[in-house]
């Protein structure tokens, strides 16, 4: 059961092949079995799982089952769950439970889905290895000594290995497209506004987008279909109406217009992974689509602006985690000051404390206006080329992340070189537009991710764009010799 | 030297919405602590605020009613900084861009002249809980039911040049949010309160002279004490040698003295910045017209409709204007009436304000209304009783022993205005009195007032007055 996709699972539960109970418990197995070689997961609610299994055996039983009723997932711990902790890979809530669900997981527990439990990830969603978490890193199912990417590293991990069909991710940079790339899964993070972020915990909160992870795009479209919409409870959510992601799925790819950034195949590109790149474009053209180059000329300066941004409102979005009301508290406070500096010391790890000093350097007075607002500008400009790009391709294809997986431990220690691994994935977020990552092959016996960016909203058309090339490849049925 | 005092003021108005500015918890005042506070208040991981609508109505309203510009666009900012009653370790705020821009407010000065006062800005924030540093045995309690209150700061021009000018564009400032239904009014809760930035400077000197900021004045008197204590211990300072820092200092009531908050405000960098989590607040033409057709007619408006319509003085119609519920229940008396308004401006400013105050109570629970008010004066207009009875039954009235005639029954208080039954209470007291009869004959005019009271205290004050006086110059010349 664990090799089906979501829509096959969905199709077997429907025609009665299996239980949800029954399809719960093989996954839990799996997670049992597998989880401590992977660490993919900070929390498995199993006990939960069964009985949100069997109610959803009962509603299938009332006629009263969607598409992913009765179907397991996992979510990112970064979404917060009623009465299952939330920790956000970290020491400052290791211990937090909170009291309601976030909109993405009320959404998908409506739609009758199965949480398996709470998936690792970087330390509030800060990494791009997996390797800031309190519980320690994720390793990749490919190859154990590598990393999954980040920082939804633990949902594309254990989706990779088949130990859940579908997960929920957050992108504030690359942290769906990229682990998904490096696991050889099929990860989207939708246009900003597309999916709620109430109860999802803030990092950069301009930036920060819950998306769908799974194998393949139909999943993804599945999915995304139960995770988006409005939601009053969030003032930057959009309010329009949410596709039917599965219908648009399967019309050709005639006379579709790919633009390929020529900034995101110079220097930096792997290339190895330049081929693999090539390779799925050239199977992109066999299948009816139309190729163009063209130029994002300010793609060079989105890790800069990023590394401005995110840190600036990041420094402010953890403010909140004071030692006072809840989450980790020193031992015997000497006064306020020491509640605070000892507290926070303590609960935050080095990454997410050299994010807030930066954010708050950017933030101070006399330097606001030579840091965020210039961010903020070149934010601008970075918009402008993609709308401008836009006039004259659908979609833009291009390398999800310059390499393949890398060795666990191999960039800790540079956290410069870490953060170009995000270098093609930053701008799409500084734009707010929709982008999707997926397999399209391998380079030394590592996935690799081809990334297809959409203007706003086009999230039908990525997913459609991906599903034909899965319709006509089967990258994305790879498993991984050791979780097959 | 001579000084010239140059005063600003920061008033924060709390909103009278029913929800908190950014969640839709209640802001009821009193509850026990910590029991309107949502996830939201709270700050809890993952929470987002949703700007409450009604707020923005209130500000713009306040904007329309001060002749402002409420701007079409504006922007709420993070105001970033530690503390435990502040949840999120941000306040959401307006910094750069706010809701209300450029408006101004006319007070009325004692010498009769008036005086137009700038305001620079009017903008939204939340307010934040409070920390109770009592009864905790050397630890601090924290109540989360203010925080995400909605405030509106209202900040003026520095165009004040006393503490009495201050009192008076505050209390013209609390009367019109009150008149506009966006604040109750409430000083000792809270609702309305200062902060006084004062400085001195040589008379003439038209740079600024360094301020010092006196924080949270919640009453008219402690504004005016605060203020006059900071000026003369600036010029003091001053003339000896001395130099004004610019601080934070807190009034002393007990003490009648402000003091340095030193420590505290250290030159806070607040790392202002938009808040990503908010869009720009936009208003559209309808939403602004819709908070225009919601204005009440302003105070000043009423004060001179009142002395065009009724008649009135300035400073009657400028009493009788203080409040929305005394103007209202003065002209539902004149209208129950049927006219005679200076006669009802003089009930309503009288025994009726008086009636209240000594009860402490508002308008709203008086025991006499406009129609029984009309109905007692309706029997002075048709001298059924005198003025004077009529206060005696005024109080029967507020003591609930039924409306004015009733009362002029039972008590048979009705007006004696048969002239021969009060020419024989005077012939009665000029016989009883031959010796002031005598004297006033001699030329004692003074007396007059004498026998008018015998007349009066023998009739027990039934007689009308008018004929008391005219029956008696006649009786008393023969």
């Amino acid at each position: 059961m664990h090799e089906k996709t979501i829509a096959q699972l969905s199709a077997g539960l429907a025609a009665g092949e299996f239980s949800s109970e029954e399809l719960t418990r093989a996954f839990l197995e799996r997670v049992e079995r597998f989880n401590p070689q992977l660490n993919a997961f900070i929390t498995v609610t199993a006990e939960a799982a069964l009985a949100r299994a069997r109610a959803a055996d009962q509603r299938r039983h009332r006629g009263e089952a969607g598409p992913l009723t009765g179907v397991p997932i996992v979510h990112k711990d970064i979404f917060c769950t009623e009465g299952v902790r939330t920790s956000c890979g970290s020491r400052m809530l290791d211990r937090f439970v909170a009291p309601y669900d976030a909109t993405v997981v009320e959404k998908l527990n409506t739609a009758g889905a199965v949480m398996l439990g709470k998936t690792n990830m970087d330390e509030f969603a800060m990494g791009s290895s997996n390797e800031t978490s309190l519980y320690g890193p994720v390793h990749n199912p490919w190859d154990l000594a590598m990393v999954p990417g980040g920082s939804s590293g633990g949902s594309a991990a254990a989706v990779a290995a088949r130990l859940a069909p579908g997960a929920t991710g957050t992108d504030t940079g690359g942290s769906i497209r990229q682990p998904a790339a490096l696991c050889g899964i099929t990860g989207l993070k939708p246009t900003y506004g597309r999916v709620s972020r109430w109860g999802m915990i803030a990092y950069a909160s301009s930036l920060d987008q819950g998306g769908p992870m799974a194998r393949s795009a139909e999943d993804c479209a599945l999915l995304l279909g139960a995770m988006a919409g409005f939601d009053p409870r969030d003032s930057t959510s959009a309010d329009r109406p949410v596709p039917d992601y599965t219908a648009l799925l399967d019309r050709p790819l005639d006379g579709l217009k790919i633009g390929l950034p020529k900034e995101y195949f110079g220097e930096g590109l792997d290339g190895a992974v330049a081929q693999v790149v090539e390779e799925a474009i050239a199977e992109y053209r066999k299948l009816g689509a139309e190729t163009v180059e063209i130029s994002l000329p300010n793609s060079r300066l989105a890790i800069p602006a990023y590394y401005v941004i995110a840190p600036a409102e990041c420094s402010s979005n953890l403010a909140r985690f004071d030692g006072v009301r809840y989450g980790h508290r020193c031992e015997n406070p000497k006064d306020l000051l020491d509640l605070y500096t000892r507290s926070r010391g303590e609960g935050f790890g080095p990454e997410v404390t050299r994010r807030i000093l930066v954010g708050t350097f950017a933030l101070s007075a006399g330097y606001y206006d030579a840091y965020y607002l210039k961010a903020q500008q070149i934010r601008r400009l970075i918009s402008d080329d993609f709308q401008r790009a836009f006039q004259q391709v659908d979609v833009i294809a291009g390398p999800t992340s310059p390499t393949v997986a890398f060795r666990l431990g191999e960039k800790v220690d540079d956290p410069i070189t870490m953060y170009l691994s995000d270098i093609y994935t930053i701008a799409v977020n500084l734009a707010g537009l929709p982008g999707l990552s997926l397999p399209v092959g391998f380079a030394a016996r590592l996935p690799v991710g081809l990334q297809l960016i959409g203007d706003y909203f086009a999230e039908d058309r990525l997913l459609h764009t991906a599903h034909r090339y899965q319709q006509a490849t089967d990258w994305h049925l790879r498993a991984p010799a050791a979780f097959a | 030297m001579e000084w010239e005092t140059v005063i600003g003021l920061e008033i924060h108005a709390q909103l009278a919405t029913k929800s908190k500015i950014f969640s839709g918890a209640s802001t009821a005042y009193g509850a026990a602590p910590n029991t309107q506070a949502c996830a939201i208040d709270l700050g809890l991981p993952g929470v987002l605020p949703v700007l409450n609508q009604d707020a923005v109505r209130m500000a713009a309203m306040l904007g329309l009613a001060i002749g402002a510009e409420v701007a079409r666009r504006s922007v709420f900012a993070r105001k970033n900084y530690f503390y435990p009653d502040l949840p999120k370790g941000y306040q959401i705020s307006q910094y750069e861009l706010p809701v209300v821009q450029k408006g101004q407010l006319t007070i009325d000065l004692d010498d009769g002249s008036s005086k137009v006062i700038g305001i620079t800005r009017a903008h939204l924030e939340e307010d934040a809980g409070k920390s109770l540093h009592e009864d905790f045995h050397g630890r601090s309690g924290i109540d989360l039911n203010r925080a995400g209150t909605p405030l509106l700061e209202i900040v003026s021009e520095p165009d004040m040049r006393s503490a009495k000018e201050a009192v008076a564009y505050m209390k013209k400032l609390h009367q019109l949010v009150v008149y506009l239904g966006i604040c109750d009014g409430n000083m000792q809760e809270g609702s309305f309160r200062c902060d006084a930035n004062v400085s001195v400077r040589p008379k003439g000197e038209s740079k600024l002279g360094t301020r010092a900021e006196i924080k949270n004045l919640n009453s008219f008197r402690f504004v005016e004490r605060a203020i006059e204590f900071e000026i003369e211990r600036q010029i003091d300072l001053i003339e000896s040698g001395g130099k004004v820092v610019q601080e934070t200092r807190l009034y002393d009531p007990d003490k009648g003295e402000t003091r340095s908050m030193r420590g505290k405000e250290e030159a806070n960098d607040y790392r202002y910045f938009p808040d990503p989590d908010l869009l720009p607040l936009v208003l559209d033409d309808a939403f602004i017209d819709a908070a225009r057709a919601a204005l009440p007619e302003l105070p000043d408006v009423k004060k001179q409709r009142f002395t065009a319509q009724y008649g009135l003085s300035a400073y009657d119609a400028g009493v009788l204007t203080t409040s929305r519920e005394l103007a209202d229940h003065y002209e539902a008396t004149v209208a129950a009436l049927g006219g005679e308004p200076k006669l009802c401006a003089n009930w309503v400013m009288g025994d009726f304000s008086a009636f209240l105050n000594k009860d402490n109570r508002d308008i709203a629970d008086s025991p006499v209304n406009a129609t029984q008010l009309a109905g007692l004066l309706r029997r002075i207009q048709d001298r059924t009783i005198s003025g004077k009875i009529a206060k005696e039954v005024f109080e029967a009235m507020w003591a609930g022993e039924g409306d004015a005639d009733a009362i002029i029954e039972k008590r048979g208080l009705r007006q004696i205005t048969d002239t021969s039954a009060i020419e024989k209470v005077i012939d009665d007291v000029i016989a009883a009195n031959p010796e002031q009869l005598a004297q006033y004959r001699a030329g004692k005019d003074k007396l007059f007032g004498f026998f008018v009271g015998q007349v009066m205290k023998l009739s027990k004050g039934k007689a009308n007055p008018q004929q008391v006086n005219d029956l008696l110059i006649e009786k008393l010349k023969a």
